[in-house]
């Protein structure tokens, strides 16, 4: 039977924990819920480390964690509190390789998630973390992914930045890209954007429109494919970029490079440009189906 | 070791330091050395007895200082030729010509480099330490123990009694803002709080000797009153008056620490000539 997201990643821990002698650090591992249930319930002589609530001092201890190369896994249980999190991380464990040839590697779970949880619980920030030298970035919605993203931090020794989505931790399918050569559009998509992504597309199929889709699992670096580029020159309309962070971070960068490739126009959606709030009219959530759909029934109307 | 071998091996290396300073401020003054630098000069005194003291215990442990942090590579045992050529620049420095002086690395002597940010090396080193298990020494100054993240840092390594000692290297000033006008506490009183042996104490090394008996059995915090001889940064002095603990243990342990001194100045001021011919 397929495993889920969730499953994965508490296999991983739990071999990362036994077999590799490692550490896994956060706040609030061991309460009601074991992060989501993907945290083993073991014990703290098994590397299951509770910290304190010192956000910006917890960022230095996994560092130091770091440094003895036991590759800990970092747990955020809010994206958003990388606000406080990622200060020593970028500024020591993502540099300490190139200044002074000690690498700190990090497997750092920044977990975003939805819902009337106001401005900072709320979504993904890995653009924080995307302007630094010497971090990784993958943000995988897959169990094959998942595994994916751990391989390569394990033969790495950089910072790894993984960017999930509670949203994600269900799932249990593989989520394919859709490229063909007489497309109208290309959707690239990041994290929890990828499953509304799909639902737009296969609307907007019914009503005659071939959209395609890039899954963005490597945000840093951010790898292109060439059937992306090719998919791209090929369409009709360009591509959109979805993001569940603020579009003038990752999203706009990845916009950049993709229409220098291509030369085609591409656009970005993401959060709207204000804070969450904590009710569902205040919210700020990611491109729903329905705005997505919108955006592309516009642009195909424009081009027409 | 008796008090008074005990009191020259730590000059020793007080003046080993105090040389190079010297060495490092001529350089500065003749603008050879071009870089931001911080000369530890009149503070090192803590490193020099610590290293002492850890030698005694055959402890190597993890060092974590920040900048003004020329004395604890030297006083550890680190390389004299690679600092300075770290400080001019040099691929061939401790840290390929690219920390300066403000982020000394040396994996010799376990020093981990600094990133900038003030007291970052707080958690970090309790991080090391925690995830090791190995003696660890964090080196502030008294400005960056205020940093919210170092208080953080303390009251968890309190938590999991690491074998870590926190020195903190009070020299009343924050580049020239004094403690006074920072704050009201003390930094040995936080770490009582946080259940943990904390003194204040002067740079006296017998002083300093006298509360590290318990040293790595378990977090102790050790605040030392010390004094800046240089600016923050460069070559100036803030004061000619300043207490000079160098100058006072010379004169206290008489004719064979300035026959010390004089050995070591030589020697010192060799090696410097013979880096710089490399510019």
């Amino acid at each position: 039977m397929a495993k889920t997201v969730r499953e994965t990643i508490k296999e991983i821990t739990h071999k990362h924990l036994k077999q590799k002698k490692s550490l896994i650090l956060g706040q609030c591992l061991s309460a009601i819920g074991w992060v989501g249930g993907t945290v083993p319930q073991l014990k703290e002589k098994d590397g299951i480390t509770e910290l304190s609530m010192a956000d910006v001092a917890n960022g230095g201890i996994v560092v130091g964690a770091g440094l003895s190369n036991r590759r800990p896994i970092y747990v955020i249980r809010y994206q958003g509190f990388s606000w406080f999190n990622a200060p020593i991380i970028l500024n020591y464990a993502c540099k300490s390789k190139e200044i002074w040839k000690v690498p700190c590697p990090i497997f750092i779970r920044g977990i975003a998630m939805e819902g009337f949880i106001g401005p900072v619980a709320g979504s993904s920030h890995h653009s924080i973390y995307y302007r630094m030298p010497g971090i990784k970035i993958m943000s995988p919605m897959t169990p094959k992914e998942y595994f994916l993203s751990y391989k390569n931090f394990m033969k790495d020794n950089d910072v790894y930045y993984i960017s999930e989505h509670r949203g994600s931790y269900d799932n249990k399918s593989e989520l394919k890209d859709y490229l063909d050569k007489n497309l109208e559009i290309i959707i690239f998509c990041i994290s929890i954007t990828r499953f509304e992504a799909k639902k737009a597309r296969d609307f907007l199929l019914k009503k005659g429109i071939k959209v395609g889709i890039a899954n963005i699992l490597w945000i840093k670096p951010f790898k292109i494919k060439r059937s992306w580029i090719e998919a791209l020159k090929n369409s009709k309309s360009g591509g959109i970029i979805l993001d569940d962070d603020y579009t003038t971070g990752v999203a706009s960068d990845m916009a950049y490079k993709l229409m220098k490739y291509s030369k085609k126009k591409i656009d970005v959606m993401g959060l709207k440009d204000r804070s969450a709030g904590f009710s569902k009219k205040t919210d700020n959530l990611p491109p729903q189906a329905e705005e997505i759909i919108k955006i592309i029934f516009k642009k195909v109307k424009l081009k027409k | 070791m008796k008090n008074k071998s005990f009191r020259i091996d730590v000059f020793k290396r007080a003046a080993l330091c105090r040389n190079f300073e010297e060495e490092v401020i001529y350089n500065l003054k003749k603008k050879i050395i071009k870089m931001p630098t911080y000369v530890s000069a009149g503070q090192e005194f803590i490193s020099s007895t610590l290293s002492v003291l850890c030698k005694q215990k055959k402890l190597k442990p993890l060092l974590f200082g920040q900048h003004r942090c020329h004395s604890i590579y030297l006083s550890f045992g680190g390389n004299i030729k690679k600092l300075i050529d770290e400080l001019l620049g040099f691929k061939s420095g401790c840290t390929q010509g690219i920390g300066g002086s403000a982020s000394i690395h040396s994996k010799e002597i376990n020093m981990y480099g600094h990133d900038g940010l003030m007291g970052s090396n707080g958690p970090i080193g309790v991080g090391a330490c925690f995830a090791t298990k190995k003696p660890t020494i964090i080196f502030l100054g008294d400005a960056s123990a205020e940093e919210d993240y170092v208080l953080g840092a303390l009251g968890w390594a309190s938590r999991k009694k690491l074998p870590i000692l926190f020195i903190i290297e009070d020299n009343n000033l924050s580049i020239l803002t004094e403690k006074k006008v920072r704050r009201n506490w003390e930094m040995a009183d936080v770490a009582k709080s946080f259940k943990m042996n904390g003194y204040t104490i002067n740079d006296d090394p017998l002083n300093i000797k006298k509360v590290s008996k318990d040293i790595f059995k378990k977090p102790i915090l050790l605040n030392i009153n010390t004094n800046r001889i240089y600016w923050h940064a460069g070559s100036g002095k803030d004061s000619d008056k300043t207490f000079d603990r160098f100058k006072y243990e010379r004169k206290k342990i008489g004719k064979k620490a300035f026959d010390i001194d004089k050995d070591i100045k030589k020697q010192i001021k060799r090696i410097w000539q013979k880096q710089l011919e490399k510019l």
